[in-house]
């Protein structure tokens, strides 16, 4: 039996670190709780993010643990999104009193990382689904985490409510798959399917609408803009991220392992899926006064957008959207960083709220130039790169009409993305002398923000290891 | 290994444009001389490329090439030709008058400076790029910077509106090119089996007439959008009459350049055939540029107005030669592309003085300047006379060419064309006389305070290029007929 625990390296990690943040925080004084509490979370993900990258770099691909995981590029690479997102996410929450002062919040934070590093792992359904379940129900509590805060809890409980749902019928989906089938390993699934009938893809669509749920596509994204209004920016901003790329990662390794053949009716499922989700989050972007509810629209719409990559279904599909996926923790992140520097201070997430920006603090306007240019899709960014790859992907199969179809789509962010930077640059405080009113950035704001704007510029420019790794994640699928 | 001077020059504007950023926003004077202490070094080395392009030995030089992204064959590939090298030191002049023009900025310059010079950095970048994909990274590079350069510099009134209607179409033109970009690229793959986007190696994929008769639409319109093309021309007067004047001056005398010179090189270039094919479309739509643009300008009242019509108009006669596909054409478009870069940035940065000083741009209320303004007076004038394509000027050394290559296709469009000959030199007396002479209005007494020596500076340098040229046409026209032989070699025997 093959039991290779540099499997499960970091998953062990992060268990061992929150295990020490329960330990430590009785001894940390209260005034400096917050500090403490802080840092040994994010210094600790920092940590296991390298010990996990020069240590635990997978040989070959293996299935290990009885089956239940896949020790390979693809699991590796998103653990790696993961961990990080989840670092910065810490340094986020620091300056959050309801957040920061609660041992509780670092350590749901950490279950939830370890819950999305085993679905991008999990080789067999009931690893799969304990993974989801795992992920969600602690960002479940997250999401309403403030307690004295109205739209917090009403955060929390949709987010539970449309979550159970989903999960039941995604539940349902996986039990008639493995009575068509007879397993529950996925490898072997993609034997006894290999003919697909009808009732395997009724079983498919069933699962899609869980897979949906955690990746916010159309139709099943109702509860984005709701729950990053309502929960605390930070955790908008993990859920915006990872907790979508962990969707995506399930998404593309349950998709290309048990329907291997192209050209089935998945990817023309997909592909429609992925027309809705861009222009439906696109248009609806379009008339959001809030920024925070124009994030998630925006989300949703990226979501599109990476689902070209997955519907290409290449080698270089699947690399598309998992550079994607990269660029887009990256940038969004940064976005929710700024939404929540600015937002402790101006105590609004209005989006007139940010009039004179630039003046009243020029890094950070300018620090969200770059989030924002980047989300539009313009270099020297991340996110031009990431386009322009699942792009290439799609005329590569000949998917021209969904090319375009992104296409057009990305003409109307701009549209949005730009004007939000309009009210940074451009408009100004109602009379009022915005130097006046600064906007200080703490030193772990600092910190995080100068790591994600130099990731973005850094994925814009000097693309090619960061692609190379994403090739190597997506030639572990095929 | 040489010099890679090529990259210096697109290098210099974008880490300038960091550099300036890490300044302290209230130290404004630094920041000012830093911009112009780069800019003097971005012009100095492009009038290096241009003296020491090796005309004997022709074809594309300076070349450097670095792997990009080899998994996927991007490469950072640059060299010039004939027909970039022109460009580039176009592209030095305007930075370097852009920016002595633009001292005056008093609101945050720090991040007035750092845009244009992304803008810059940009515009270089597409110039000397021999990678598809750099093209393109540069391409939109040089922009996005405009959207902010005009929303927040901009003319108060229409800046909003104009700043988005030009990025928007300005987007929509890149990536329908892009798309055609990325179907050239696969089917290269399959053809070759290289994977590559270095537009050397494209040129030889042996597209089929099929694939170049579908594709060569989308990438030259895409481009041609930012060249101004009828009927995409709309975004191009509201962007120049919203934009402050430097940007002004980027953006009629380099930035439509661009789009035509990317339609050239990514267009005709790499999709001849398609080319030869829709030539005649093109054509008409050019020509409708020529004509209609010069009429529109007459009738207009604000003088930027008039101008930017002006642009749309000369832009056409670059198109136009272009879709001759003939030698004479295509030399025509080359200087045409200079000279009225060259023009264009005089226009506008004698009205960016006069209203600067009147606040209005409106011909009627205007009068009398001359004897305020003796400098721009004359600076303008001059820049009618190329605009009007006098001899002597370097209007007449590019519209010649062109008018001949267009009586050669076509004698009956060559005659048409012609009617906006006689349109240009009316509108642009009419502006001249009601501008410049007549009466000064009396509320203008006591603001016309005369122009600083760095504005002279600026506008000498312009008038000094545009007159040399007209009467020293050879130390232009040799290098760009070379750039014209190296598409002509694509476009096989035409």
């Amino acid at each position: 039996m093959n039991l290779n625990l540099l499997a499960i390296l970091p998953e062990a990690l992060l268990v061992l670190l929150a295990v020490a943040i329960l330990i430590l925080d009785p001894l940390f004084k209260a005034d400096s709780r917050r500090v403490n509490l802080g840092w040994l979370a994010a210094g600790g993900l920092t940590l296991i993010l390298l010990i996990s990258f020069l240590a635990g770099q997978p040989a070959q691909n293996e299935l290990t643990l009885g089956g239940m995981v896949r020790f390979d590029w693809f699991a590796f690479a998103f653990k790696m999104f993961f961990i990080f997102a989840a670092a910065i996410t810490a340094l986020l929450m620091m300056d959050v009193d309801a957040l920061a002062n609660r041992a509780e919040a670092y350590v749901l934070l950490l279950a939830a990382t370890i819950g999305m590093n085993l679905m991008a792992a999990s080789a067999d359904l009931v690893m799969l689904y304990l993974a989801i379940e795992t992920t969600s129900i602690p960002l479940y509590v997250l999401a309403g985490f403030l307690t004295d805060n109205d739209k917090s809890t009403e955060a929390g409980f949709k987010y539970l409510l449309f979550g159970a749902m989903t999960s039941a019928i995604l539940l349902y989906g996986f039990s008639l798959l493995f009575g068509f089938a007879g397993t529950t390993n996925l490898a072997a699934m993609a034997v006894s399917l290999a003919t697909p009938t009808v009732f395997s893809l009724g079983a498919l669509l069933l699962v899609l609408v869980g897979f949906g749920f955690k990746t916010s596509i159309v139709p099943f994204h109702f509860w984005a803009p709701d729950v990053y209004e309502g929960a605390s920016t930070p955790i908008a901003g993990f859920l915006s991220t990872a907790s979508k790329a962990a969707g995506f990662a399930v998404l593309l390794r349950f998709s290309l392992t048990v329907f291997p053949q192209t050209g089935s009716q998945w990817q023309y499922t997909l592909a429609v899926i992925s027309i809705l989700t861009m222009t439906i989050g696109n248009l609806v972007a379009l008339a959001q006064k809030n920024i925070k509810r124009m994030l998630a629209y925006s989300s949703i719409a990226h979501a599109g957008y990476a689902l070209i990559g997955v519907v290409a279904a290449s080698t270089l599909g699947t690399a598309s959207a998992v550079f994607y996926m990269m660029a887009y923790i990256l940038t969004n992140l940064a976005a929710f960083a700024i939404v929540t520097v600015a937002g402790r201070v101006i105590g609004s997430d209005d989006l007139r709220a940010y009039d004179g920006l630039s003046r009243r603090s020029p890094y950070l306007a300018l620090a969200m130039l770059v989030a924002f240019l980047s989300l539009a899709g313009m270099p020297p960014f991340g996110g031009f790169v990431a386009k322009l790859l699942v792009f290439a992907a799609g005329v590569e199969k000949g998917w021209i009409g969904l090319v375009i179809a992104g296409i057009i789509n990305s003409i109307i962010g701009v549209y949005y993305y730009l004007t939000t930077l309009k009210y940074v640059y451009l408009y100004r405080m109602e009379g009022e002398d915005e130097e006046s009113y600064p906007i200080p950035v703490s030193r772990p704001y600092a910190i995080a923000l100068t790591v994600l704007v130099a990731g973005v510029i850094l994925l814009g420019t000097f693309f090619a290891p960061w692609y190379d790794l994403t090739v190597k994640a997506a030639a572990s699928l095929f | 290994m040489q010099f890679p001077i090529l990259s210096v020059i697109v290098f210099t504007p974008l880490v300038t444009s960091l550099l300036i950023l890490l300044m302290k926003p209230e130290r404004k004077t630094e920041v000012r001389v830093a911009a112009l202490a780069a800019a003097s070094f971005a012009l100095l080395l492009s009038i290096w490329v241009f003296i020491s392009y090796d005309k004997t030995a022709a074809g594309y030089q300076f070349l450097e090439k670095y792997s990009w992204l080899p998994a996927l064959g991007i490469s950072y590939h640059v060299g010039v030709d004939g027909m970039s090298a022109p460009l580039v030191l176009l592209t030095g002049v305007v930075m370097f008058t852009g920016v002595l023009i633009s001292w005056g900025i008093d609101d945050r310059p720090r991040e007035f400076f750092a845009f244009l010079f992304l803008l810059a950095g940009g515009v270089f970048g597409v110039f000397v790029s021999l990678d598809l994909f750099m093209l393109f990274f540069f391409y939109e590079i040089a922009v996005f910077p405009m959207y902010l350069l005009i929303v927040i510099w901009g003319w108060v009134k229409t800046r909003e509106y104009a700043a988005m209607k030009l990025t928007l179409y300005l987007f929509l033109g890149s990536v329908m090119a892009l798309v055609g970009a990325l179907a050239m690229y696969w089917v290269n793959y399959q053809n070759t089996g290289i994977l590559t986007f270095d537009m050397l190696q494209l040129e030889k994929a042996g597209f089929s007439g099929q694939f170049q008769y579908i594709w060569f639409m989308p990438v030259f319109m895409g481009f041609a959008i930012l060249g101004g093309i009828f009927p995409f021309h709309n975004w191009s007067p509201d962007g120049h009459v919203a934009a402050p004047t430097a940007v002004s001056m980027f953006h009629a005398g380099v930035l439509m350049k661009l789009g035509a010179f990317a339609a050239l090189r990514v267009g005709v270039m790499l999709l001849p055939e398609g080319a030869k094919q829709w030539a005649w479309l093109i054509f008409i739509l050019a020509m409708v540029n020529v004509v209609y643009g010069a009429f529109i300008a007459m009738i207009q009242t604000d003088l930027k107005y008039v101008i930017g019509f002006s642009s749309v108009s000369h832009m056409g006669l670059v198109m136009l030669g272009i879709a001759t596909l003939t030698p004479e054409g295509l030399t025509g478009a080359g200087l045409q592309m200079f000279s009225h870069g060259v023009m264009t940035a005089l226009f506008f940065a004698s009205v960016g003085m006069i209203y600067d000083r009147a606040h209005t741009r409106m011909i009627p209320e205007l009068g009398g300047m001359v004897k305020a303004l003796p400098f721009v007076a004359i600076a303008f004038t001059v820049g009618g006379l190329v605009g009007m394509g006098m001899p002597g000027f370097s209007g007449f050394v590019a519209e010649f060419p062109i008018f001949m290559g267009v009586w050669k296709t076509q004698w009956l469009a060559a005659v048409i064309a012609s009617i906006s000959i006689i349109v240009t030199a009316a509108y642009i007396l009419i502006a001249v006389r009601k501008v410049f002479f007549g009466k000064m209005p009396a509320k203008f007494e006591g603001h016309m305070t005369p122009i600083s020596a760095l504005d002279k500076v600026a506008l000498f340098t312009l008038v000094l290029l545009m007159t040399g040229l007209g009467m020293f046409p050879n130390l232009l026209a040799p290098m760009i007929s070379l750039g014209v032989q190296n598409v002509l070699r694509l476009l096989g025997g035409a």
